[in-house]
């Protein structure tokens, strides 16, 4: 059976994860996928460095994909981010959702890639075509709260 | 003189843009036995480098977020966490 989360350090499979969530029961079968992005904040983008603090994003990845399952009526989630160097166009994580019908589906996707990008400890590094490297910020904040 | 029994030693993992402003991928902090997360913070705050950490970063103890007032005990993994950009 394939892991509610995982961190992997080469191309995600993508059909592998909506294989795992395709069930009899399940008449709606959502991807989402997160890829690098050329231009961010008006900066030409060359590619991404993902780090994380590996076993706590692991934690945090498997608990995102149980609450979800007891927030979305039991909703099959399976989650898979990747770490390392990559390239623009490249898939950062996939998302894998699936229910009975397509409602919860579609609101347990977006629930999902929210707490992600909320709690989970995983950082990027941009690299831009000047050569420089700076690890992003999203909220741009200085003085974060904890977040639960 | 101290007693040693009641002094312990807590290695703080850090990571990205702090691991960069620390120099280092984990600290070590020496602390009373019975300090909480403020104490690992007061700690790192005296370290070169430490100018460039926001005033009350997140930490985690044991891999879940942790408040400023949470107990830090000897063998805990403590880890303070940059703002998170995954996705």
């Amino acid at each position: 059976m394939t892991p509610l989360a995982t961190l992997v350090r080469a191309p995600i499979d993508v059909l592998a994860l909506v294989e795992a969530v395709s069930s009899a029961a399940n008449g709606a079968v959502l991807l989402f996928l997160g890829a690098v992005r050329q231009v961010n904040d008006g900066r030409d983008v060359t590619g991404i460095d993902y780090a994380a603090y590996e076993g706590m994003a692991l934690r945090e990845l498997q608990a995102i994909a149980e609450e979800a399952a007891v927030r979305f009526d039991s909703a099959d989630v399976r989650i898979v981010h990747r770490l390392g160097e990559l390239g623009v166009e490249e898939v950062s994580v996939a998302i894998a959702v699936a229910h009975a019908h397509r409602d919860a589906a579609y609101a347990a996707s977006r629930w999902v890639i929210e707490e992600l990008k909320r709690r989970v400890p995983i950082w990027k590094r941009e690299h831009y075509v000047d050569g420089t490297r700076e690890w992003v910020d999203p909220a741009g904040r200085v003085n974060a709260e904890p977040v639960r | 003189m101290y007693d040693a029994s009641t002094r312990m030693t807590v290695t703080v993992l850090l990571f990205a843009s702090y691991a960069e402003a620390l120099g280092a991928a984990s600290l070590d902090v020496e602390l009373d036995d019975d300090s909480t997360v403020e104490d690992v913070l007061a700690q790192i705050r005296a370290r070169p480098g430490a100018d460039r950490l926001p005033p009350a970063p997140l930490v985690a103890v044991n891999q879940r977020y942790a408040g400023a007032g949470s107990a830090v005990r000897e063998g805990d993994e403590v880890a303070l966490i940059p703002p998170v950009a995954g996705g």
